[in-house]
C-alpha cells in the first residue's frame, strides 16, 4: 500500500488505482504475419523484474485516465510517473 | 547411519533431557560439481531432491537455497490440501499429490501433520451454486471424492456458519472434499529434507543464486556466494523469484510476481474443526493444533516482492470473515505477513523443461502450490531424471503459452486466484 502521485489528480491513496502490468509492450503491427512463438511473445511473456521496473496504472476509482509508472519492486518506491504518449525517463 | 523416529527414540531421548537427538540433516560446503542442483529449498524443491535420490539414484545432487529452508511460502501458506479442480489434467496433478499426502508421514518417518479434516467450498450466488455443481460432477468422473451440499448441510457440518438468508452474500450450498484437509507446512520441508540428506543429497543454505552459466543451448553451473558450481542440470523452484533466475539464464516465463497474505487471530479452543473457503467473498478459514483461526487473504494487482501487501486486502478477508462467521467478532489477530506467489495466466503450474538443454522450471504455482508438494517433486523428478515430463504433468509445459494449449484453472478453479 502506497501513495500515487495520479498526473491528473495529484496523490491518491492506491487503493483508488488499478494496476495494468508491464508498460510499453507494443501492439504487433501486422498480427496476421505473427509466428505462436511471437504470440506467445506478445500476450504471455513478462519480464517481471525484481527492482526497477515500467509499468501501466489506471486511475479507476478517479479521473479513470491512464499513465505510466517507474516503480521498484523490491521495496515498492515509486520513481518516476509519466502521461502515456510521453517518452519514459532515462534510467 | 540416520536413527528412526520412533515412541522408543522419544522415551531414549527423553531420559538425555532431549539433548543428544541427531541432527536431522548436515549443513555441508558445497562440492565442485553434482549431477544435478536444485534451486529453492522450499517443499517442492526438497521433495523433488528426495524423489530424484529415491525413485531415480541420483544422489550425487544438491538444493541450493538464499535462505533457510522452507523460510518462503512453504513457511507462509494456510496449509491447505485440497485436489477438486475442474479440467482432467489438474485432476490428475493434484489427486497425485493427495495420494502421496495420505501416506507420506510414514514414508518419510516424520509427522507431517497430515489430517483429513476435509474441504468445504462455498457458493453464494446462483452462478457459484452451477459452477460448483459442474466442478463436483467433474470431480467425480475423475475418481476424486466430492459431494455438494444444501445450505442446511453446510450448517450441519460447520455449525458456526451464518447461514442466514439476509446476509448480503447468502450461503446458498457448498461442496464437499473430504480427502481434503491440512498439513504441518515446516514439517513438510523438514521431512524431506531429512529423507533427501539421508540419501546424500547435500542441502546447501545461505547460498543465493548469483548466475546461470551456458554454454551455447545447454547449462554448465551456477555462480552462487558461495562459489561456482558445476553441474548438467538446474531444477530451478524459485517460487516467486523464477522469473529472477530466468532472467539470469537468458529465459522468458510467462510470470507475475504478486504479494499474497496471510493472517493468524490468538489460540482459542477448538471452534472449527474444517476448512471452509469462499470464492466469491475471498475468505478461507481453518484452525491450527495451537487454537489459531489461520486465515488466507487475497493478492495484490501489482506486480511486487516486498513480501508485504496491502491493508485494505486484510481487510477485505476480514469483513468478509465476519459476516459468515459473527462468533469472530472479538478475535484479536496477532500476526499478519506475505509471501510473494508466482502466477501464471491461466492459474496453473509449468512443470518442465525449457529451450535450454538441462535447465527445468517448477514454477507457475500462484497461490496454491502447498497442496502439490509430494506430487510437484515427484513429477520434477522424473522430468529431470529422464528430461521426459511424467504424463501427469505432460500438459503443463512451458510450450502451452505457444500452442494456446492453456490449462485454464483461472476461475474454474474452487477459489479465485
Amino acid at each position: 500500500m502506497f501513495l500515487i502521485n495520479c498526473p491528473y489528480c495529484g496523490e491518491r491513496d492506491q487503493q483508488e488505482f488499478k494496476a495494468g502490468g508491464e508498460a510499453h509492450i507494443e501492439r504487433p503491427k501486422q498480427p496476421t504475419e505473427l509466428s505462436d512463438d511471437e504470440w506467445a511473445e506478445y500476450l504471455f511473456m513478462r519480464k517481471n523484474i525484481k527492482g526497477v521496473q515500467f509499468e501501466r496504472w489506471n486511475h479507476a476509482h478517479g479521473c479513470r485516465k491512464w499513465f505510466n509508472m517507474v516503480r521498484d519492486t523490491s521495496n515498492d518506491e515509486i520513481k518516476a510517473i509519466y502521461k502515456m504518449g510521453e517518452k519514459p525517463p532515462a534510467q | 547411519m540416520r536413527n528412526k523416529y520412533s515412541v522408543f527414540s522419544l522415551i531414549k531421548n527423553a531420559l538425555s533431557y532431549h539433548e543428544n537427538w541427531q541432527r536431522a540433516w548436515k549443513d555441508p560446503a558445497p562440492k565442485k560439481e553434482y549431477d544435478a542442483v536444485i534451486v529453492g529449498g522450499g517443499g517442492h524443491g526438497l521433495a523433488t531432491a528426495y524423489y530424484l535420490a529415491k525413485k531415480h539414484n541420483m544422489n550425487n545432487i544438491a538444493v541450493v537455497e538464499k535462505g533457510w529452508i522452507g523460510g518462503g511460502n512453504t513457511g507462509r501458506n494456510t496449509t491447505i490440501i485440497r485436489s477438486n479442480y475442474l479440467w482432467d489434467a489438474s485432476a490428475g496433478l493434484y489427486d497425485h499429490a493427495l495420494k502421496i499426502w495420505e501416506g507420506l508421514s510414514q514414508e518419510l518417518n516424520y509427522n507431517v501433520m497430515f489430517s483429513q479434516r476435509g474441504v468445504m467450498n462455498l457458493a453464494h450466488n446462483l452462478q457459484d451454486v452451477r459452477d460448483l455443481k459442474r466442478r463436483t460432477h467433474a470431480n467425480r468422473l475423475n475418481g476424486i471424492d466430492a459431494v455438494y451440499l444444501s445450505t442446511e448441510e453446510v450448517k450441519k457440518f460447520c455449525p458456526i456458519i451464518n447461514t442466514s438468508p439476509d446476509i448480503r452474500y447468502p450461503v446458498l450450498g457448498g461442496t464437499l472434499q473430504r480427502r481434503a484437509g491440512t498439513a504441518r507446512h515446516d514439517a513438510v520441508a523438514w521431512g524431506y529434507a531429512r529423507g533427501a540428506d539421508a540419501m546424500g543429497v547435500d542441502i546447501i543454505q545461505n547460498c543465493e543464486v548469483k548466475g546461470i552459466k551456458r554454454n551455447g543451448d545447454s547449462v554448465e553451473g551456477i555462480e552462487t556466494t558461495k562459489g561456482f558450481i558445476k553441474t548438467k542440470k538446474i531444477g530451478v523452484v524459485a517460487a516467486g523469484h523464477s522469473s529472477v533466475i530466468a532472467n539470469m539464464a537468458g529465459l522468458r516465463l510467462p510470470l507475475e510476481s504478486k504479494p499474497l497474505q496471510a493472517l493468524v487471530s490468538e489460540p482459542v479452543k477448538p471452534i472449527i474443526d474444517t476448512v471452509v473457503m469462499s470464492n466469491a467473498v475471498h475468505a478461507y478459514v481453518s484452525q491450527s493444533d495451537k487454537g489459531e483461526l489461520v486465515i488466507g487473504a487475497g493478492t495484490d494487482d501489482y506486480v511486487s516482492y516486498t513480501q508485504k501487501g496491502s491493508h485494505q486486502i486484510v481487510e477485505g478477508t476480514l469483513n468478509a470473515i465476519l459476516e459468515l462467521y459473527p462468533i469472530f467478532s472479538r478475535m484479536r489477530m496477532l500476526r499478519q505477513w506475505g509471501g510473494i506467489v508466482d502466477i501464471c495466466p491461466d492459474a496453473s503450474p509449468i512443470l518442465s523443461k525449457t529451450s535450454i538443454k538441462g535447465l527445468y522450471f517448477n514454477c507457475g504455482w500462484g497461490t496454491g502450490g502447498f497442496k502439490a508438494t509430494p506430487g510437484s517433486g515427484d513429477l520434477f523428478a522424473h522430468t529431470i531424471a529422464n528430461d521426459e515430463p511424467h504424463k501427469l504433468n505432460a500438459a503443463f509445459n512451458l510450450n502451452r503459452f505457444v500452442s494456446g494449449d492453456l490449462v485454464d484453472e483461472h476461475g474454474a478453479a474452487a477459489v479465485a486466484h
